[in-house]
This record gives C-alpha cells, structure tokens and sequence, in this order.
C-alpha cells in the first residue's frame, strides 16, 4: 500500500490516534491514550518514561504482538500484520531470548532457517553478522556460555539477519551493566548507521535515550501517553564535524547535558510525577528501577559528575 | 564440564550400585544364618523364619541354578537336548523386550500425538486430560481380557493381530501416560520472550513446534521416556500373565513359580531376569538422555 511514487520513501512509522484498553467492563485498564507519532525512514526514536506509561505496549502494538483497540498504524507504508508477515522489522527484547541448545551462529541463522533459506546463504549471512557484532570468535559457543553483552549483540544479530529496514528494541540493555551499556550504545549507533535502519527504543534510561536518539519521546504514565517530544540529535550534530567513533566525545559534550535536561524536564513536567522530585538526588545505581525517581538518578549521575570536574 | 572430575564419578557410581548389591546380598545370607527359627516378631511386625530354603534359597543356589537343565515346565524346544535355566531365562526375556520395545513405541507415539493435540487446542487439552488421567486407575488385569476380545480376528493389511500384540498393546497403555503428560508441559515450557520472538519473525506453527516447542520440551521428555520404560516392562510382565502368553519373562515367572515347591531358587532366576531386563531399557533410556544432552538446561549461568 506504500504510494510507489519515485523517491517517496515512507515513513518507517507512522501512528494515528492509537489507544490501547486491556480488557472488558469496568476492570478495563486505559493503557494508552490517543498516540500521535512518527518515525522517519532512518531515524532513531526513543520512548521513554516510568512504569506503566505503555511504552513497552506502543512497541508491540507496533510489531504486531498486540493489537490496538483503535487508532491506525502503518509500517513502511503497510499495516503492522502485513509488516510482521513479510519481516520489515527485527525486534529485540530486554531479555536476549537466545535458544540455549543452538550454538551463537545457530542462532543468528535461526530467523533464516524460519523462512527456509537454503543453508549455505544462512552461514554466509550468519558469519556476516557476527562479523558486525564482533563475535566471530564466539560461533559455535552456546548463549550460557557468553555474558549478557555478548548474548544481546547475538540477538541484535539475529534481528538484523533479515535486512529489515526498522528495529524495535525493548530495554535491550536494561540488564548490563554501566560500562557494558556504553559501549552497547555505541555499537548500536554504528550498526544503525551501517544498516541504515529505522529504530524505536524503549529504555528507562535518560542519556541513553538522549545519546541514542535523533528524538526522544518521553511517555507519562496512567494513562499512557506522549507528554513531549524532544528533538535530541547531539550525537549526529556532533559526528558531521569530528569522526571520533568513541561516544565519550557525545557524552561529555555540553549539548548532551542540556538534552538530558530537557527530557528529565518533559518527565518531570505532570502533575502526578511530584512524589518524584523528591528522590531526584538520591543517586541510587541503576538496577533495572523504572519508577520516575531512578529515571533521574540512574545513569546521569556518574557522567554529571565526570561533567563537572 | 571438567573432564578430570567427571572420569571417576562416573566410575565411582556403578561401583557403589555394585557395592549395594553386595550388601544386599551379604545381609540376605546373614539373616539366614541367625534369623530367628521360626519366624518372630520384631517391634510388633512379624518377620520371616530363617529355616525355609523355599522362602529364601541361598545365593549360590539361585546361582547355580541358572546352568540347570530344564526338565517339564515351559521348554523351549530346540532339537533334542533341553535347554538351560539360563538360556530360558535370556530367550524369555528377549521376547519380553522386544513386545516392550514395541508398546513403548506404541505409548511413545501416541502419548506425543495427544500431547500435540492438547497443546494446539486448549479445550481439547481441558476435555482429555481428565480421562488421561482416568485412564491409569483401570486395573491392566481388567483392561487385558477386552485388548484380547478386540484383536481377535483384527487385521490391518498384511499385519494379522497376533497375541503378543495385546500385550504390547497393555505395555503401551502404561507407556504412553508419563509421555502425554510430560510432554504437553514441555511445550508449554518455552518463556514469554522465546514465544514473542518465534511470533514476531512470524514463524510457522510447524516450525515454532520443531524449531522451539519441542527442543524445549526435551527436558521434561526424558524422564517421561524412563517412566514409559518402565512402565512398557511392567505392562508386558503383567499384560503376558493375565492373556497368558506363552515364551516371555512374565509367564516364565509364572510357570517357575508353580514347581517353586521343588526348586525355589528358579523363580529368583526369572525374578532377576525381570530385572536385568528393567535395568536394560533403563540403559537405553539413558543412552538417548546422553545424546539429547545439549537440550538440557546449562546451570551456572553468570
């Protein structure tokens, strides 16, 4: 259904009106609420906000894991069925989900194998992208074997096996830790660049939102939905002049620090995330707490204080 | 693994397995040398006079008793000369194994197919388990007789029901019970994050069965397929005695039981090779769990 008109390319994501109900009666749960956005062809977008703001929800109503109770959807032009069915999208989920009794490659190959590529296409393109992720060495390990870094680039991998053109990622670090995370990130922004594919990202953390994102949509919760859209894009202003591949340049820039604040700002912004500002500064280590409180003290702390010295 | 620590373990375990025998065995003949007489009671129970060589023969004379010759009872015939306890014994239990072998199959397919069927459709699963279930309370005794009545003139193509496929058919009944089950939870088993994946690469039914639900079923498979095996050796031992099918283990114990009066020590020979026969499928079992091993859990994840 895209308009095949030449050099119009769709949008990667396109969601009007989209409002999600779990369940029946008077025990249905409103969780989200007239959703407006869009994700261009390329870009990176991440969704951000505390527990319980749909974020995750918007992300499968997207890949077609849920469905909307009303409101339109389209993926590269398509609705999300036909998006899911014909494999635009590779989706990565906080937990890497890898098959403990397939060896690393195996499981790259895994959504080839689904769709009968024939087995020496899947090896070339299996080895291809480990070669991406930089796990070439680790092929015919099992996922135990392998730390919880090395098993989400396995599964980044393995969403990227189809050349999709859009990447649907649920908290896909939420489980590293700090140092792991950072350098996660900046493979992802590499990957991203090279594949030239669309992202939407869930996290719960502001500057890797901020780092991540061309724009970060920051979500409120009960009701879900948008309270702001902050157009971030520090690491693309700051890459066209440097090429210094090391995101550390990104993050200790001063545009970084600013965008961290407005997104904390847009957060904090409602009415219902008072309880919130109390426990801004309590510094308490990142350790998977969504709530709005650890939104803030999670991961800025560490690099404002690097800032600031 | 490492491999160091693994080679005596695994040494060491069937030494102690032999150890326990030889223990067994020792406290056996001890008890008839100072057991009581004529029988006592210990702590109000009742316990065995040590006299009778009919209730307890001797080690030794169980053993010997396996090179005798067969004389009367069930002999195999084979030219002229009679054969040994021994060769009876090991013939019967042959036989016993192969009808076992076919009834676990016969569970082991069947026990899938219902598993298969109760986890595509979850009303199937609410109206079968239940009766799946039932189905184990019905004493064999009782089912033997009807599995008889309705091969009786059965035929499926060149295939015409012989009798010990009735007792096939009564060992597969035991058989597939632990399978159905154990494998309708095994593919169930897969997490949240493996079924959303397989859905949203959208992977057909066929293959999210072959490529995740049944991989992930394997850990609760296997010690289903060692239940089966045991139950597929008791359901023939019991399916031969109550049709009384002639040649296998089960109607050797029998027929050795009815001369125990005579020589004791025969129907300990049958015993064990019920036994050896037991120990047997359990090795093979075992075999199958070594070469499934990479669908285990891997523990110690960091």
């Amino acid at each position: 259904m895209s308009l095949g008109t030449p050099g119009y390319q769709a949008p990667a994501v396109e969601i009007t009106g989209v409002s999600k109900t779990f369940g029946a009666g008077p025990g249905a749960v409103l969780a989200l609420s007239d959703i407006t956005m869009t994700v261009g062809a390329g870009e990176f977008v991440s969704l951000i906000g505390p527990s319980g703001c749909g974020k995750s929800t918007l992300l499968r109503i997207i890949a077609d894991l849920l469905p909307a109770t009303t409101g339109m959807i389209r993926v590269n032009g398509d609705s999300p069925h036909q998006a899911r069915m014909s494999r635009r999208y590779g989706f990565a989920f906080q937990q890497a989900g890898l098959l403990d009794w397939r060896t690393v490659l195996a499981n790259v190959e895994l959504p080839l194998q689904l769709h009968g590529v024939k087995s020496a296409e899947r090896r070339r393109r299996g080895l291809e992208l480990l070669e991406t992720v930089g796990l070439t060495d680790f092929a015919a390990h099992r996922p135990p074997q392998l730390s919880g870094g090395m098993q989400q680039r396995v599964a980044i991998a393995r969403a990227l096996a189809e050349r999709p053109a859009l990447l649907l990622m649920d908290e896909p670090f939420g489980a590293l830790d700090e140092m792991t995370r950072e350098r996660m990130q900046d493979e992802l922004v590499r990957i991203a660049a090279e594949t030239g594919a669309a992202v939407v990202f869930v996290t719960h953390s502001i500057p890797e939102a901020v780092f991540l994102s061309d724009r970060v949509v920051v979500m409120s919760p009960r009701p879900g939905r948008i309270a702001a859209i902050v157009p971030s894009g520090v690491r693309r202003s700051l890459t066209a002049d440097r090429s210094d591949p090391a995101g550390t340049a990104v993050r200790e820039s001063p545009e970084f620090f600013a965008t961290i604040t407005r997104v904390r700002e847009a957060l904090r912004g409602r009415g219902d995330s008072a309880a919130a500002a109390g426990a801004v500064d309590a510094g308490a280590p990142d350790a998977g707490a969504v709530d709005a409180s650890a939104l803030d003290a999670g991961d800025g702390a560490p690099d404002a204080a690097r800032g600031a010295l | 693994m490492n491999r160091t620590a693994g080679r005596p373990a695994s040494l060491r375990r069937p030494l102690f397995a032999l150890l326990g025998l030889l223990v067994a065995l020792g406290v056996w003949e001890l008890y008839k040398l100072w057991g009581p007489p004529r029988g006592s009671t210990l702590f109000g129970v009742p316990i065995f006079g040590r006299a009778a060589d009919s209730a307890m023969p001797h080690v030794a004379s169980v053993l010997t008793a396996f090179g005798q010759q067969e004389v009367g009872g069930p002999v195999i015939s084979r030219g002229g000369s009679a054969p040994t306890v021994l060769e009876s014994v090991a013939s019967a239990a042959a036989h016993s194994l192969w009808w076992a072998g076919v009834g676990f199959a016969l569970g082991l397919i069947v026990g899938m197919a219902l598993a298969l069927v109760m986890d595509a459709l979850r009303v199937l699963e609410r109206a079968l388990l239940p009766y799946i279930v039932l189905s184990q309370t019905v004493p064999l005794i009782a089912l033997a007789p009807l599995v008889t009545g309705w091969g009786q003139g059965f035929s499926l193509g060149p295939i015409v029901w012989e009798r010990w496929m009735s007792v096939s058919v009564i060992a597969g009944y035991l058989a597939f019970f632990p399978v159905a089950v154990g494998m309708v939870r095994g593919l169930k088993s897969p997490t949240a994050v493996h079924s959303e994946y397989f859905r949203s690469v959208s992977a057909s039914w066929w293959r999210t069965l072959t490529r995740l639900k049944v991989p992930a079923a394997i850990p609760y498979l296997v010690p289903a397929l060692r239940l089966a095996a045991a139950g597929a050796v008791v359901g023939t031992v019991v399916g031969e005695i109550s049709i009384g099918l002639e040649g296998g283990i089960g109607r050797l114990i029998i027929s050795y039981s009815v001369g125990a009066t005579g020589d004791p020590s025969r129907v300990y020979t049958a015993v064990i090779g019920a036994a050896v026969l037991g120990l047997f499928t359990a090795g093979i079992v075992s075999l199958v769990d070594l070469l499934l091993r990479r669908y285990q859990p891997t523990p110690g994840r960091s």
